[in-house]
């Protein structure tokens, strides 16, 4: 029986709970519940031990494998990590929805057939749009409105390609995709739109900072690497992949370089390292894909690790903007430290975890001798030391003295940056563990000395570049236009454009209608109204004359 | 505030000297490939500090390609409040 409850009910139906709780009660609900979901995904056996009938669909709400079990762990770690921090600070909506999103998450790695992802898919986007609104701001509303409009425009892609798909194949189950097909694409695209693709790609950085600090870390962690999960699954080896992974490692560094406010630096970055398991993906050679899930799972947890830094600095000053920040390493030494090591770890510097996943992604294109694609990853591995490992932590922490003396945050936010800085370096000095739980057998050793020498030639070199440029790097008080200025700028205006040229078409038909409706019922008046001719009350007299006129007529005519 | 008052971290006679040691560790950095010879594909990625000039060029390339852009592309944060 239990080997066959999704594990994802566990979080939605314990977040059902939580408004009904208070206090300690309440602690121990968001404590507890992911770590029952850890235990029951780790209790299902390999297979898809529950089946329903679902319109003549077979489905398989469970399906357990190497790769779903891996993010469901992840998935479960960073509920419970992202559960701590938000403990003291978050509102009951907040926890609410962060638990049943986290919960859909797992219920979608978990799904074996495309009707029950597409509903675990659905609601992760309601789950994630409340997390954000329940920051309870202008701004967040208004950015979780055109978050949901994006993901809703996603879903309907999704919905239609799994339609189409199920349609030509005749069956469910979600596996790789291989039969080619409009379906195929549809998903396909339904899958990128959550990945944090081009050209879409600006919902996330548009709505993740807007969240509230405990709630950016909890968005970080799911959608898009539930749509790593689905295109690992769904699309290994798809050579598009490649192309639009790359292009995310890159466009996450340029625009990360030029933004201002520190949580959309990381969120950029989310897109910059989503661009490196995308592309891991594409190349589809075990190490490759190894490369992907495990780069997945060290990103959880040291973007999740980064953030909450950026939280704990954002909920001690109520600053999110590197021009208002500067020099709190004298007073906050816990919240940099353990920035600094999530900003290491996602740099991939040797000894943390990002070194022992990225290098996968990085040697698999150099297996394939994929020239393009291995010098391009390796030059953003370099510009993320630049955007997230340097810029992040020098702008926030260091820099010039911004005068703020804020205290390191309260004892559960602390906790949760120990167990994720922990987790960091434990990752990168012992990744059997985590090798051990890939979709594939692992023959991989990132520590050679070779591999570690040139990646220390790399990073420290990019570090150079970043000081002796720092002129150049200095922050200013803009944003960045993306593809969303084509639906917060040009839309709304076109649309008010359109509705005032309407408006002058509206007039002008409207008064020439009136003008030419007035004119008929003047005519018609003027004959048929009260003293119009063919209305006028006629004389008697005149009535006597006609009769008489008539039967004259009409003797006339009889004597003819 | 004196410099006695600062943080030992933001003196500039400490900042020098973090500057000097940074130029040693990336002097170690070089030096250390010299009696390594790793398994490289591509040629290039096998000559002598190729890792380093790749690493710095490629992040200068990048500052300078982000600037150009934020010519184009930076506006003034309340750009969409108005």
């Amino acid at each position: 029986m239990i080997e066959s409850f999704p594990p994802g009910l566990v979080l939605i139906a314990g977040a059902a709970l939580l408004p009904f709780t208070r206090g300690r009660a309440r602690e121990g609900l968001v404590i507890a519940l992911p770590v029952l979901t850890l235990s029951l995904v780790w209790a299902i056996p390999d297979g898809t031990p529950l089946h329903l009938q679902f319109l003549g669909w077979e489905l398989s709400p469970v399906r357990a494998d190497a790769l779903s079990r891996l993010f469901g762990t992840v998935f479960s770690l960073m509920a419970f990590a992202g559960g701590l921090f938000a403990l003291r600070t978050a509102n009951t909506l907040e926890l609410t929805a962060a638990l049943a999103y986290a919960g859909s998450a797992i219920g979608a790695v978990f799904a074996g057939d495309l009707i029950t992802l597409f509903v675990f898919w659905e609601l992760m986007a309601v789950g994630s749009a409340l997390v954000i609104w329940s920051a309870g701001t202008e701004a967040a509303y208004a950015a979780g409105m055109r978050y949901l409009c994006i993901h809703l425009l996603g879903g309907v892609v999704l919905m239609i390609g799994v339609i189409a798909y199920m349609q030509a194949v005749g069956d469910a189950t979600f596996d790789e995709l291989t039969h080619d097909g409009i379906g195929r694409w549809l998903i396909l695209a339904g899958f990128l739109v959550n990945a944090g693709a081009p050209p879409l790609s600006a919902w996330l950085p548009d709505a993740y900072p807007e969240a509230s600090p405990s709630g950016t870390v909890f968005l970080s962690a799911f959608t898009t690497k539930t749509a790593v999960f689905v295109l690992l699954r769904g699309f290994p080896g798809e050579e598009v992949l490649i192309f639009f992974g790359l292009y995310m490692a890159c466009y996450g560094i340029i625009y990360a370089l030029l933004e201002n406010d520190m949580r959309r630096i990381l969120s950029y970055s989310i897109i910059n390292q989503v661009g490196f398991m995308v592309t891991g993906i594409g190349i589809g050679t075990p190490l490759a894909l190894n490369g992907a899930a495990a780069h997945a799972f060290a990103h959880i947890i040291y973007k999740a690790l980064l953030l909450m830094s950026a939280g704990s600095v954002f909920y001690q000053t109520g600053k999110r903007k590197c021009t208002d920040l500067g020099g709190l390493f004298q007073s906050m030494p816990i919240t940099t430290i353990c920035g600094t090591i999530g900003a290491l770890a996602i740099s991939a510097f040797p000894l943390t975890s990002g070194f022992v996943t990225k290098t996968m992604i990085n040697s698999a294109a150099a297996e394939e001798h994929l020239a393009i694609t291995w010098f391009i990853l390796v030059a953003a591995t370099a510009g993320v030391f630049l955007h997230a490992g340097i810029k992040f932590p020098w702008f926030v922490f260091f820099q010039k003295d911004s005068g703020l003396r804020p205290p390191d945050p309260p004892r559960n936010m602390r906790y949760a940056m120990y167990l994720f800085s922990f987790l960091c370096i434990a990752i990168g000095l012992y990744p059997a563990p985590l090798y051990a739980i890939l979709p594939f057998p692992v023959d991989f050793h990132s520590y050679t000395a070779f591999h570690v020498v040139t990646e220390l030639q790399l990073l420290l070199f990019a570090g150079l570049a970043f000081f002796l440029m720092l002129p150049w790097m200095q922050r200013t008080l803009t944003i960045t236009l993306d593809f969303d200025w084509f639906y917060r700028y040009l839309g709304p205006r076109l649309a008010r454009a359109g509705t005032s040229a309407w408006d002058g078409v509206a007039g002008a038909v409207s008064g020439a209608t009136r003008a030419a409706g007035t004119g008929a019922l003047s005519w018609i008046e003027r004959h048929h109204g009260v003293y119009g001719v063919l209305a006028r009350s006629w004389p008697t007299g005149s009535m006597v004359l006609w009769v008489g006129v008539l039967l004259a007529a009409y003797l006339v005519f009889y004597y003819l | 505030m004196s410099a006695e008052q600062k943080h030992w971290l933001v003196r500039p006679e400490n900042i020098r000297l973090l500057w000097r040691i940074f130029i040693a560790i990336l002097a170690l950095t070089v030096l250390a490939e010299i009696p390594l010879h790793g398994h490289t594909y591509f040629g290039v990625d096998g000559w002598f500090s190729f890792h380093a000039v790749y690493g710095f060029a490629t992040c200068v390339g990048m500052i300078v390609l982000a600037k150009l852009l934020g010519v184009f592309l930076k506006r003034r944060d309340t750009y969409y409040d108005d």
